[in-house]
């Protein structure tokens, strides 16, 4: 047979296409019966990926080390990652291939609130597992997905009482993204603050589009609004990437944190790292974990998640204790049931109690939402934060916040009798507002 | 400066050891290991009660407190000044500066400070270094007690005063009393007058000082009341003045982000979406010959700029020359192609940089010489922007010389103009095509390194600066230099003064809007080219 060149490329493609289908459709056939699959569904490019890349890669660690004590049900557990490219359509997508096609047992995934409202849809319908590990606005519950990220009572409100108590903040400069957690956040602060006594004028609210690198005349601005005789502090709900040239205007305008504090909810160890922390020392953070709490089950996870990346530099964040607490959680959960058949796990998840990592416990509630320590740190100059305060105990997480006149008589409950995400406690009937 | 105070400290130190008794040493000891006592609270009493006693020895111990450099021994609760080096801490003591002990990070803890503690220590500082022989360290002791207004500090400062050679800074000296007065319970006569003073610094801090006053009554209230209007009328002047620096500043960035693709798209005519990229490639160029210089010759950090300007440029401008002979040049006459092909490159290239050097930010540090700011009347002007806006316009009229007085800028705009004339008077048109795609990609390079000091250097930066570079040279006149320049600052000042009143978002939506409505006005943008460059 006599070929052209470009038959011939045509035909070797397609010999390897076949090969590379067939060989894709018998893997999970080989392997579906003596592993459990975990999905990772966070974007390894685009805009997000930045954040989410180290989510990743603390899942791959925390499958390697379930593995090495043995598996789950006696099965080894196997990750599939998939990459939803920081595009929202996308997410949905590859949570239905996801769930569908590769039929895992349970994702771990997201970081933007609308990628999670893009996926919420699915896992709803084909009735599978999403835990999802960052702080957002709350204002949701639903049966699919478990929240081990901090809702606003377990971050922004501690914050603002402690700039209010320890600090004497009477003037507030609510300064975020124009996306929906940054407003969520800024509205149930609103209300908050003049719940408390803060008159209108002494709240500043300004937001800025994403990925911002301008900062000076906003900059210049707060420097104006704190120069009326009170205490002033910005809360900021910057998303990731305008928060290093934030910062640096900040440092450049010679705003000292004993002055202006900033507070911030979206800055951690990672987004410091890649700014020069010496000017910010004492501008304040709001999580639920530091890397630099000292704790032996912390400093073990470091030191684990340092060797698995094979680099000493790696920083840790709150995102990844998360992580490391909605793993436990659902291996716990799975051990219970004994299978991991959605449902049963669903129902088995409520209750159970995992140690985090800064020395207590966390247990998922019935609002799928988790106990927290709300911690509150200031930057140091080798890009870590000290804890300077701390709630005294362990703080539940609010879904629907009860500074909202909307989803004050919210409440959620997914256990058997009730199993409603928006119970109203006014008019007795589930369905409020929201999903 | 921090090491100048330092040694003065050190002096002041050791001439403290040798005059000062024992018996009071041991009193400043007992003092200073009260430090670790308690919380945050107990530690601020023993930081007043430190700064009560007036020595100048226990200054150190305050710095290195709110360096977060204090640590008390486990064993038996004595301070130290702790300095970490390799894996052990060298402890010294804080009143003789005698190293004294070697530990381990376990056998020590450390005193922390939070914002209020630093607050305080500034305070104590600032009483106990007034009298300080360094000019600096006086000036900040008495910008240190402007900002804390402590009314006990005013015979301190009174005595300050007297003995003050330096006019600029016994006005500071007298501008701190008058803080210290009006939080004092001194006589409405003096508050007055106080109020006076304070006036003639204008300044945020002074409104910030004044304006609770205004609700006073009677004569301290009326005079507050008149400084804060005459301090904001001033105030408002200077915001304009702002506003157009301002401008000027993000006009410059602009342009810088801009100029490389006025060559590019400008000139050449290719839609090239893989600009921004250019950009990165220059940011992490900064980024690994800032590395390279940390690791081996860290005396050159404040030259690394001028050292990574024009390997930017070399590296860029290669990927440049690459991508036009890999791609581009089959494309000619097909933007639509060339949209698409370099919208991919722009991909690879991104993901390229993520899998090299990781998804997260790099930092990029700043030299000395760029950090901070000084002031021209109540405007505030940062190196940093400073040194973007000289070097944005040093690149333009360096461009602009090369193309209007280079043989390769003669052939370049020839090959533009008509290429089939060019190539007939014997020049090398794909080489000419290559070349200029490598120029205005190498710039796009340098501006890259300018960019690495204000933006974060990850995978994503180029891709915030496309749309808007983009926007520049359609507005400025597609293929005319000095229109991407008025253009680019154009767009900065606008955007400047829309800010305040229209917030960062919608500011950013009106001059899209006001650009659109611009282009079907002229569609050629500001400075039309002319001729049959146009048509061809």
């Amino acid at each position: 047979m006599v070929m052209d060149r470009g038959m011939v490329r045509r035909t070797v493609l397609a010999a390897t296409l076949g090969a590379g289908v067939a060989l894709g459709n018998m893997m999970p056939a080989a392997a579906q019966d003596d592993t459990i699959k975990v999905g990772i569904l966070h974007s390894l490019s685009g805009t997000m990926a930045i954040s989410e890349t180290t989510l990743k890669d603390v899942m791959l660690m925390l499958i390697e080390e379930q593995n090495k004590k043995g598996g789950l049900l006696g099965k080894q557990l196997e990750a599939v990652v998939v990459d939803p490219a920081s595009d929202w359509p996308l997410f949905a997508e590859k949570a239905r291939e996801l769930i569908s096609q590769d039929k895992v047992a349970v994702v771990f995934g997201c970081w933007t609130s609308v990628s999670r409202k893009s996926v919420l849809p699915v896992f709803e319908e084909l009735n599978s597992l999403l835990f999802y590990p960052v702080q957002y606005e709350g204002e949701e519950s639903q049966r699919n997905i478990f929240y081990t990220g901090a809702a606003p009572n377990q971050q922004a409100i501690p914050a603002v009482d402690y700039l209010m108590d320890a600090e004497g903040v009477e003037r507030w400069v609510l300064a975020g993204t124009d996306y929906v957690y940054p407003r969520t956040t800024n509205k149930i602060l609103e209300a908050y603050l003049k719940a408390k006594g803060v008159a209108e004028e002494d709240i500043m609210i300004n937001y800025t589009p994403f990925g911002h690198s301008d900062w000076q005349t906003i900059v210049s601005d707060i420097k104006a609004f704190g120069s009326a005789g009170k205490k002033t502090a910005v809360v900021s709900t910057i998303n990731g990437d305008a928060n290093v040239p934030f910062y640096k205007e900040l440092g450049n305008q010679g705003i000292k944190a004993e002055d202006i504090p900033v507070v911030a909810f979206s800055v951690g160890e990672e987004e410091l790292a890649g700014i020069d922390t010496g000017p910010l020392v004492g501008h304040l953070a709001a999580w639920n974990y530091f890397q630099s709490v000292e704790d032996p089950a912390n400093e073990e996870f470091i030191a684990t998640w340092k060797e698995f990346t094979g680099n000493p530099d790696r920083v840790t964040n709150d995102p990844m204790e998360a992580h490391v607490i909605g793993f436990n959680m659902w291996v716990k959960a799975v051990e219970k049931a004994g299978t991991t058949d959605p449902d049963a796990v669903i129902d088995a998840m409520i209750g159970v109690t995992v140690p985090n990592l800064t020395g207590g416990y966390s247990a998922m509630m019935p609002n799928h939402h988790i106990t927290k320590p709300v911690l509150i740190g200031e930057i140091q100059d080798d890009g870590q934060f000290e804890v300077v305060w701390e709630t005294p105990g362990l703080v539940p997480g609010d879904e629907w916040s009860d500074y909202l006149p909307d989803s004050k008589d919210l409440i959620s409950d997914w256990r058997a009798p009730m199993s409603c995400g928006n119970f109203n406690v006014a008019t007795g009937k589930c369905g409020g507002k929201g999903t | 400066m921090r090491i100048l105070i330092q040694v003065v400290l050190a002096t002041v130190l050791a001439l403290a050891a040798i005059s000062g008794a024992k018996a009071q040493d041991a009193d400043l000891r007992d003092l200073i290991n009260g430090l670790a006592v308690g919380g945050y609270s107990e530690t601020e009493e023993q930081i007043a009660a430190l700064a009560a006693t007036g020595d100048p020895a226990v200054v150190p111990v305050l710095e290195a407190l709110a360096e977060g450099d204090v640590y008390a021994r486990k064993s038996d609760r004595m301070v130290f000044i702790a300095e970490k080096v390799g894996s052990t801490y060298t402890l010294t003591d804080p009143l003789t500066g005698e190293t004294v002990d070697e530990v381990a990070s376990g056998a020590i803890d450390k005193i922390k400070v939070n914002n209020r503690l630093r607050r305080a220590i500034r305070t104590a500082l600032g009483a106990l270094t007034l009298m300080s022989p360094d000019a600096g360290t006086r000036r900040a002791a008495a910008e240190a007690i402007f900002q804390s207004g402590d009314p006990d500090a005013i015979e301190l400062i009174d005595a300050a005063i007297e003995q003050e050679q330096n006019p600029s800074i016994a006005k500071l000296m007298r501008e701190a009393r008058a803080a210290a007065v009006l939080n004092s319970d001194l006589s409405d006569e003096e508050k007055v007058a106080a109020i006076e003073v304070i006036k003639t610094r204008s300044g945020r801090d002074s409104l910030s000082l004044l304006i609770p006053l205004t609700e006073v009554e009677g004569p301290v209230g009326a005079a507050a009341t008149a400084a804060v209007s005459a301090i904001e009328g001033e105030l408002a002047m200077w915001d304009a003045a702002q506003n157009v620096w301002y401008g000027l500043s993000l006009g410059s960035v602009l342009l810088l982000a801009a100029i490389g693709l006025a060559i590019t798209f400008g000139v050449m005519g290719v839609i090239n979406m893989a600009h921004g990229e250019m950009v990165m490639i220059g940011a992490y160029t900064t980024f690994v010959v800032q590395e390279i210089i940390r690791s081996n010759a860290p005396w050159l950090f404040d030259s690394s700029l001028f050292i990574a300007i024009p390997l930017a440029f070399l590296v860029a401008g290669a990927v440049g020359v690459a991508i036009e002979r890999g791609v581009i040049r089959f494309l000619y006459g097909r933007p639509l192609e060339t949209l698409l092909a370099t919208w991919g490159i722009s991909l690879i290239l991104q993901q390229a940089v993520r899998t090299i050097f990781g998804p997260t930010n790099q930092q990029v540090g700043t030299p000395s010489w760029m950090s901070g700011s000084f002031e021209i009347g109540l405007l505030q002007i940062t190196y940093n922007r400073l040194a973007i806006i000289v070097f944005a316009l040093i690149v333009f009229f360096l461009l602009m010389a090369f193309l209007k007085r280079t043989p390769f800028g003669l052939q370049m705009r020839a090959v533009t103009q008509n290429r089939q004339m060019a190539s007939a008077m014997g020049i090398r048109t794909p080489w000419v095509d290559a070349m200029t795609f490598g120029l205005g990609s190498g710039i796009a390079g340098m501006a890259g390194v300018a960019l690495s000091q204000i933006d974060n250097v990850s995978p994503n930066l180029g891709q915030s600066y496309i749309i808007d570079s983009f926007m520049v040279v359609v507005f400025g006149g597609v293929g005319n230099l000095w229109g991407t320049l008025v253009g680019a600052f154009t767009l900065g000042i606008a955007n400047k003064f829309l800010e305040p009143y229209a917030g960062a978002v919608l500011g950013k939506i009106l001059v899209l809007v006001f650009i659109i409505l611009f282009i079907q006005k002229r569609p050629r943008g500001l400075f039309a080219l002319r001729g049959r460059a146009i048509e061809a």
